[in-house]
């Protein structure tokens, strides 16, 4: 018999065997716990900075600095939540997709790349908070924190690089047992999402491993800025579609299964993966543009290249809107939106990335405007950034992982998402966007104001611009202290499917979507990663080659390091 | 390749496209025929050199013609070098900036001046301010401690 479930009924199976191994449980969950403690401890920081920088509290508590705070909120929900969630959700499908469960060797190397992405963590966290790297999440020099901490954010690369390594070794296993088959569509998306998380670190590798550490150890006197500026973002910008392509995997792969639909296409949703590895890289300049020592020709360039990005973008949501809307249809809807009413509006792990992707178009419109090579003097490094980051990531990105997490957890201890912790989800979702419009929007707003992001409570002498300010400091506030209750809630629903929800007769369901019998096999072409690598690696030394070796050819004197918090 | 490409799909991409390649020719054609670029340069400056380099040595306001001014500036934890400058209405300012120490940046709210400030380089821009009024350069990279006093005065008379 089926127990009473929200949503959608096929959540509980009566396949035992649907249920995970126990060993990979275990690692699947060492992963979203130390995510979800990473969260609590942001949100935190999240919460006290976004009260001291409105002018609301002057003195924080144990005296920790604003920029402390800020360093730790970055790190913390920016690189660790993030990587960690990420990892943690990825192991678990492609364990789900590629035949159940891991070696014991992947399952080995799955763990050491978790210690060492733990320790890593420690070791950064400890400096931050004993405010030896007081150097914000971009660490840029020559702010010279403890050497600790870069050794620490650079276990914190490898180890997720390990993480990586697991992940296609469970995938070469599967491809030499299944020779000619196309990949599980969330293998495939996994391997994509790795694949570009690895060419996009290796920038910030060599940024921390050849010019920070040794630089801040006193090994070389002088590190060259715009050089490690360059590195840094030839990374940064990958980073935020690291974010976003596990949301996409949710969306193409887990979502059609939990509406009752089918996946559209078995190769756009490739496609659009492979797109996203080839233009997300080249294009680390379009932050870089108001900064000397790059030429106008190739900041031009890399903004181009950026724009690209709009392709797959479209895609998705071009795919994402089908799959709804055939499945709505498939179940009886009638007319041209009849569709939208066969949704489960009220269950959360629907719920919560639909409003995320909602947020999405705004937010996207955003960035347009922040990658328009002029428009960009308007708001770069002002609070728009932020309002724009906390939509994007800290809202369609983190709603898919809670709406993720609603379903997962269950899946790893075996308990339901019952009635009421659906209702506490909902709940959840409405606070979070309320919050996140009370507090980006406004953010948006100042920051066109003239208002600077990364700069604590401020009115510059009694500035008449700041008096201008003050009102939407106000809505900060209250959407900041909203986003935090939000936190609190997720968690408190966390805990309890992790520890207290009614066990499950059978086990629950891992939601994997099937893909439409209509659909084509993907081209074989589409799994030569070579190919991709290389195009990709092309594209990196057409975009960077010249400006970098200008940098050699023309090297600004370098600065020493200093301490200046 | 093939790929299942429904018709609507075709459309929208279509027209995504299109909408990209006209974004892109406004911003290109306002960047290299109306030389509308962001800020930048290529010279490079050491650092601690920078108060017995001209013009850094003395930081501020150099006519260049009427109503024409080069603004050497020097961008220091936690202050902008000179505090207070004066322009009539109408200057076309030059904006030469470094730094001796850290990243700072140089925004001045209500106008599209808005650099990155990187030591060991040299930024510039160009801008004209044609309204009178106070106007504040502010610092918007954080370099320390008191990142958030960081900002001088640029009154247009
Ligand atoms: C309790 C909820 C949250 C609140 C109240 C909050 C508030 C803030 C505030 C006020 C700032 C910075 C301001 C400044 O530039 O001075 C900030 C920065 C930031 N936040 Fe959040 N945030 C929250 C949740 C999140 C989440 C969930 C993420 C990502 C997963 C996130 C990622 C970031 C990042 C990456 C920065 C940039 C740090 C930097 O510029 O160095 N935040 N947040
Ligand atoms: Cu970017
Ligand atoms: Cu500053």
């Amino acid at each position: 018999m089926s127990q009473a479930h929200p949503g959608y009924d096929g959540a509980v199976l009566h396949d035992a065997k649907a249920e995970f191994d126990a060993k990979d449980k275990a690692m699947i969950k060492a992963h979203l716990a130390f995510a979800y403690i990473s969260l609590g401890l942001g949100a935190i920081a999240g919460l006290l900075q976004a009260l001291e920088r409105t002018g609301m509290v002057i003195s924080l508590p144990l005296g920790t600095g604003y920029y402390q705070l800020l360093t730790l909120h970055g790190v913390l929900l920016g690189l660790v939540f993030t990587t960690l969630f990420i990892i943690g959700f990825l192991h678990s499908g492609i364990v789900k997709t590629l035949g159940g469960a891991y070696s014991n060797a992947e399952r080995r190397v799955a763990w050491v790349g978790f210690y060492m992405m733990l320790i890593g963590v420690i070791m950064a966290g400890l400096m931050i908070l004993t405010n030896q790297a007081t150097v914000l999440y971009t660490f840029y020099a020559p702010l010279h924190a403890s050497p600790w901490f870069y050794i620490g954010s650079a276990l914190l690369i490898v180890g997720s690089w390990v993480s990586g390594v697991a992940i296609f070794m469970s995938y070469g296993r599967w491809k030499k047992a299944n020779p000619g088959k196309p990949a599980p569509l969330f293998s495939f998306m996994s391997v994509a999402t790795m694949i570009l998380w690895i060419i996009a670190t290796l920038g910030v590798a060599v940024e921390v491993l050849f010019q920070l550490i040794p630089w801040s150890f006193g090994w070389v006197p002088r590190i060259d800025v715009e050089l490690s500026r360059t590195f840094f973002w030839y990374f940064g910008h990958p980073l935020v579609y690291f974010w976003l392509l596990p949301a996409y995997i949710y969306w193409y792969v887990n979502i059609p299964r939990i509406i009752k639909g089918k996946i559209f296409s078995d190769s756009l949703p490739r496609l659009t993966f492979i797109l996203f590895i080839l233009y997300s890289i080249p294009v680390g300049f379009h932050h870089q543009l108001m900064e000397p020592g790059i030429g106008y020709f190739w900041k031009f360039l890399q903004v181009i290249l950026t724009f690209f990005v709009v392709i797959p973008s479209l895609l998705t949501a071009f795919t994402i809107l089908a799959t709804f809307e055939l499945a709505g249809r498939s179940l009886g809807a009638k007319g041209r939106f009849g569709w939208v009413r066969k949704m489960p509006w009220g269950d959360v792990r629907f719920l919560a990335p639909v409003v995320g992707m909602l947020f999405f178009i705004p937010g996207g419109a955003g960035g347009i405007i922040n990658a328009s090579y002029q428009m960009n003097q308007v708001v770069h490094n002002t609070l728009w950034v932020t309002g724009h980051f906390h939509m994007t990531l800290a809202t369609t990105v983190i709603l898919t992982f809670f709406g993720i997490s609603y379903w997962l957890i269950p899946a790893l201890t075996n308990r339901i998402l019952t009635p009421v912790a659906n209702r506490l989800g909902i709940l959840q979702t409405v606070i979070w966007s309320l919050g996140m419009l009370l507090m980006s929007v406004p953010m948006h707003i100042t920051g066109i104001l003239g208002e600077p992001r990364r700069t604590a409570y401020t009115t510059y002498g009694n500035a008449p611009l700041a008096e201008i300010w003050r009102p939407y400091r106000a809505m900060m506030a209250m959407g900041g202290t909203l986003l935090f209750i939000g936190i609190v809630i997720f968690l408190g629903i966390a805990i309890y499917l992790w520890y207290f929800a009614p066990k499950a007769a059978q086990s629950i369901e891992y939601p994997i979507g099937e893909v439409n019998d209509k659909a084509p096999a993907p081209p074989p072409i589409l799994e030569r990663w070579s190919l991709w690598v290389a195009i990709t690696f092309a594209l990196v030394l057409i975009a960077y080659t010249v400006p970098i070796v200008g940098m050699f050819m023309n090297p600004s004197p370098g600065s020493p390091p200093l301490r200046t918090w | 390749m093939k790929i299942d490409l429904p018709r609507y799909e075709k459309i929208w991409i279509t027209f995504g496209i299109g909408t990209l390649a006209a974004f892109l020719i406004i911003i290109g054609v306002m960047a290299f025929t109306m030389d509308l670029h962001p800020p930048g340069d290529n010279r490079t400056i050491i650092p601690e050199a920078i108060s017995i380099t001209p013009p850094f040595d003395k930081p501020g306001l150099y006519p260049s013609g009427s109503r024409n001014y080069k603004a050497a500036i020097v961008a220091k934890t936690f202050t902008f070098l000179p505090t207070e400058m004066r322009i009539p209405a109408g200057s076309t300012v030059h904006f030469e900036v470094t730094s001796p120490d850290v990243v700072h940046g140089l925004m001045i709210p209500g106008t599209n001046v808005n650099m990155l400030v990187v030591p060991g380089r040299i930024t510039q821009f160009t801008y004209t301010f044609k309204h009178k009024g106070n106007y504040y350069l502010i610092c918007n990279e954080y370099c320390g401690s008191g990142h958030q006093l960081m900002a001088s005065r640029l009154i247009v008379e």
